[in-house]
């Protein structure tokens, strides 16, 4: 078995009495796509923002490649209000910045498009390699990162070739059609140089043929980089098309786990989209 | 401590005109999320209009009339300056209050021709000077507690049984939601907006029944104290601007009364900002969160 | 593209020698009182300001109103460093002479020789006051650098007027001189000096602002979530944007407090900042050729060609009745709420000296977003 690069751990998210996901524990391999999927308001863009360090989890556990990112147990307040289970098993309490968790190799995108609006294409990519710089702010001023900087600017235009934005590198960000903007938002979130990548509804707003692109992206670049993928999605199609394995959750709590083909036949699946008549 | 009782007097009267200013800045906080730096220079104008009405009518004539020119004042400046920016970002919106404000004070000094006006005939009865507890004061200092008092409850009534009332608290939850439900936005914005100016102009009647004159840069301070107590009592709450003003005019006579006249003004903004690191919400804000 | 690039900054390069000629021309020209020289002098301090303004403002998305306090400190820091030693009795009547017994100008004359050494020793006195402006920043920078938008701003307009009600202290006297002016400070010379010091100093904020920093800033301005999730520290990023527009907010505190001759805690009021914010954004937010322009138009309008709107003939119009004392104000203001509503992109947008210069191609960009 490939090791673990995404260890999730009995995670629960509470905003005061609402439980937005629930005891949700996860395991994600060198190398595999893993899709996270389940009905509007099943938790799941939560559940990337607990890993992301976006949302501190109420309780639960987070490993990186080993090494724990996120941990908590329900503090203050919370202590009283907590509804989840196995709160004793979380005595530290780990918390990072997204920033801090994306220097470590986890890298996003959003469901709702974020790009720098005032920047181009190019600067969008450029910036995001700040994270890795080695120069302070006196030798980045003055210019003494030289090297530093021209490499940056070549391997932006590598990441923009091969994401097929590089003729359009002197265009505004929010200038670009929808499609090519999730482009950019994913070559940004590579050029952080990440180990795992997250996408949050990659698919969101496409028709089926810029769909089956992204699909065919998705995998060359999982190929090139050597990433391990996961995602958010609501576009079946590519879920099923795209994914090793699949994480079902419903009302914050997993109901179901397993390859494509378990999934698609999964009773309580198919009731969590379609619904169960209470009285039959 | 019968030597801070004046101090605690004067306190309880400056935190009710400063609740009254309060209020507007906490109102317009409310519906567009906007700190109007104007709002305190609308206060001195009508200071400066009350010394030019009550040198030319009767008093019955002249309380009025600053009561309406100045309800007046925040609608225009509403209408001219704030209207137009309805969809542009927060800053555009703060500059234009800043812009006004600038406006406002020299175009006043160009009016009065940059000389502070002497407020040669303050309102009688409320002028008259009083004893209170062996203090020498004028009655306006009790008067105004009492009056703000008596109008924030007039005003919560409005707020909590009024149709527009109701509008008004619809749109500080929710701007967009509330415009979708038929709320006519815009005469929301302008009615908040006659409230604050009116309260501002009652502020300012008793405010400057105290000093000898009206100067354009009167209403800087009164103005960043009285926001400086939305602030602290958590803004967009009404009984938050109270109860902060009165905070904040007892904290500001009483470091007065210790001997520490020059850091008075400076105090409030320590409370201001201890205040903010502590509980950026104030006493009774409500918290919002940023969707991810 | 390459060539391009030189073409332009060839062009540029010409064009700060042909206005620095020019001031020295002026300089060799002109009595030292003279408007046009003072009107250079103070234009360019107030560029300075507002250019760091911009800096936080404009790049980094951090809506501060603290200026006036972090000019006042550096004000300060330059007026008491530097008033030469047999003058500070004078100054200091009321306190004794004052604590500081020295004067920068003249401990460097006295190490580098006379014309060199006090303009050294005075530099020095800026500098200073620039870092204490930036430790102060810091250390305010802690907490309410965690407050959102407005928040922030009116914690640093408090901030500002703390300060200015600190240094009116009678206790500090000794040190700040009370609420009395401190006076007798050198001067560093004519138009050209302040030019080239300032050019400098603009010169280095450009360059940063260019720098993978100012591209983290305004990825933070642009959108804080999507920055920190690209691993940008907002809390570091934050804290060093403030730092930096303060330290050169401190030092161009220091070069008004040089033009002007006499400094007084009462002079920093927010109003000060309001102006130079008004400045900012009629030059436009992130741009600092238009906070430049902006600042040298303002100040030339304000203290020369509107004159006359307060003295009763402009252009040849004669109306004592309506040209009399604050119609100038009236009128800059007025101008300023029709920038603010009408052309809320200022007069540069986001554009640089160099957008402009660049073939209609590469403007496009400009363009767009215009459209």
């Amino acid at each position: 078995m490939a090791e673990s690069v995404l260890h999730v751990e009995n995670v629960t998210m509470q905003f005061g009495g609402v439980v937005a996901v629930n005891n949700l524990s996860m395991d994600i391999y060198e190398g595999e796509i893993v899709a996270l999927i389940g009905p509007n308001g099943a938790g799941k863009t939560t559940a990337f923002n607990c890993i992301t360090g976006v949302y501190e989890p109420t309780n639960g556990k987070v490993e990186f490649c080993g090494k724990t990112i996120v941990e908590n147990h329900p503090q203050g307040k919370m202590k009283k209000l907590y509804a989840g289970d196995s709160k004793e098993l979380y005595p530290h309490v780990v918390s990072h910045t997204p920033d801090y968790i994306t220097k470590m190799g986890i890298a996003r995108t959003f469901q709702n498009i974020r790009l720098f609006k005032s920047m181009t294409v190019f600067d969008n990519v450029l910036t995001a390699m700040h994270l890795r710089k080695t120069s302070n702010v006196f030798s980045a001023t003055f210019r003494l990162n030289r090297k530093e900087e021209l490499a940056q600017r070549e391997k932006t235009l590598e990441l923009l070739k091969i994401v097929g934005l590089d003729e359009l590198k002197d265009e505004l960000a929010t200038s670009l059609p929808y499609g090519k903007q999730r482009r950019l938002e994913i070559a940004r979130a590579l050029a952080t140089d990440p180990k795992l990548l997250l996408l949050d509804e990659p698919a969101a707003g496409m028709n089926p043929q810029e769909t089956e692109e992204l699909t065919a992206f998705i995998r060359e670049i999982r190929a090139q980089f050597g990433l391990t993928i996961f995602l958010i999605e609501h576009h079946m199609n590519l879920v099923m098309d795209i994914s090793d394995r699949i994480y079902v959750i419903d009302f914050g709590r997993q109901i179901a786990a397993g390859v494509p083909a378990e999934i698609q036949n999964d009773q309580r699946v198919i009731d969590a989209y379609l619904g169960v008549d209470e009285d039959g | 401590m019968q030597g801070l009782l004046p101090y605690v007097i004067n306190g309880i009267s400056a935190g009710g005109q400063y609740a009254l200013i309060a209020i507007g800045y906490t109102l317009v906080y409310g519906i567009l999320r906007l700190i109007n730096f104007a709002h305190g220079d609308v206060f001195m104008v009508a200071g400066l209009i009350m010394v030019y009405a009550s040198a030319s009518l009767p008093m019955v004539l002249a309380i009025p009339l600053v009561l309406i020119l100045t309800a007046l004042l925040g609608f225009v400046i509403e209408r001219a300056a704030y209207k137009p920016l309805r969809s542009a970002p927060r800053m555009s919106l703060m500059v234009s209050a800043i812009g006004v404000s600038y406006l406002i004070q020299n175009l006043a000094f160009y009016l009065t021709g940059g000389l502070p006006q002497p407020v040669t005939n303050p309102i009688p009865w409320v002028s008259d000077m009083i004893t209170v507890f062996g203090a020498q004061t004028k009655r306006v200092t009790l008067v105004t507690p009492v009056l703000t008092i008596l109008l924030v409850a007039v005003l919560v009534w409005l707020t909590k049984k009024t149709k527009i009332g109701m509008a008004m608290r619809a749109a500080s939850k929710d701007f967009e939601t509330a415009q979708l439900m038929g709320i006519k936005i815009n005469s929301v914005i302008s009615f908040t907006f006659v409230i604050g100016s009116f309260l501002a102009a009652v502020g300012a009647l008793l405010y400057f029944t105290n000093y000898p004159n009206v100067a354009i840069t009167s209403g800087g301070m009164p103005g960043l104290k009285a926001f400086v107590a939305a602030v602290f009592g958590g803004i967009g709450s009404i009984p938050g601007a109270v109860v902060g003003a009165f905070i904040i005019g007892l904290c500001e006579e009483l470091i007065k009364g210790i001997g520490y006249s020059t850091f008075s003004d400076a105090f409030t903004f320590v409370i201001l900002i201890v205040v903010l690191c502590v509980k950026p919400t104030g006493l009774f804000g409500e918290k919002a969160t940023d969707k991810v | 593209m390459k060539k391009n690039n030189k073409r332009e900054s060839i062009i540029i390069a010409v064009i700060l020698l042909v206005v620095l000629a020019v001031a020295f021309y002026l300089d060799a020209k002109l009595p030292s009182y003279h408007i046009a020289i003072k009107v250079i002098k103070k234009a360019a301090v107030y560029s300075l300001v507002a250019v760091s303004m911009n800096l936080l403002n404009g790049f980094t998305g951090l809506f501060s109103l603290g200026q006036a306090g972090f000019m006042l400190l550096g004000a300060y820091a330059y007026a008491v460093l530097s008033i030469p030693v047999d003058k500070r009795a004078g100054v200091y009547q009321y306190f004794n002479g004052g604590i500081v017994k020295f004067s920068l100008p003249e401990v460097f004359s006295g190490i580098l020789g006379q014309n060199v050494g006090s303009v050294v020793g005075m530099i020095v006195a800026l500098m200073i006051g620039g870092l204490i402006a930036a430790l102060v920043a810091y250390l305010i920078g802690l907490p309410v650098l965690r407050l959102k938008s407005d928040y922030l701003a009116i914690a640093t307009l408090g901030f500002a007027e703390i300060v200015r009600a600190f240094f009116q202290w009678n206790a500090l006297g000794p040190l700040t001189n009370g609420s009395n002016l401190l006076k007798s400070y050198p001067d560093l010379g004519g138009a050209s000096s302040y030019l080239i010091l300032i050019g400098l100093f603009i010169a280095i904020i450009l360059l940063l602002v260019n720098s993978t920093y100012g591209r983290a800033f305004k990825a933070i301005r642009d959108d804080e979530i999507a920055a920190e999730a690209m691993g940008i520290n907002l809390a570091h990023h934050k804290r060093l944007a403030f730092i930096i527009s303060s330290f050169f907010a401190g030092v161009g505190g220091g070069m008004l407090a040089m033009y002007m001759g006499t400094v007084q805690a009462l002079s920093f009021k927010s109003t000060m900042t309001y102006e130079i914010l008004l400045i900012v954004v009629i030059g436009g937010i992130g741009s600092i050729t238009g906070s430049v322009i902006t600042s040298f138009l303002y100040i030339a309008s304000l203290e020369w060609l509107l004159r006359g709107l307060d003295s009763g003939e402009f252009l040849g119009i004669q109306a004592p009745g309506l040209f009399k004392n604050g119609f100038r104000m009236a009128v800059v203001s007025v101008i300023i709420m029709c920038v603010v509503l009408f052309f809320r992109k200022g007069i540069m947008g986001d554009r640089e000296l160099s957008d402009l210069l660049k073939s209609k191609k590469h403007t496009s960009k400009g363009g767009a977003r215009n459209g």
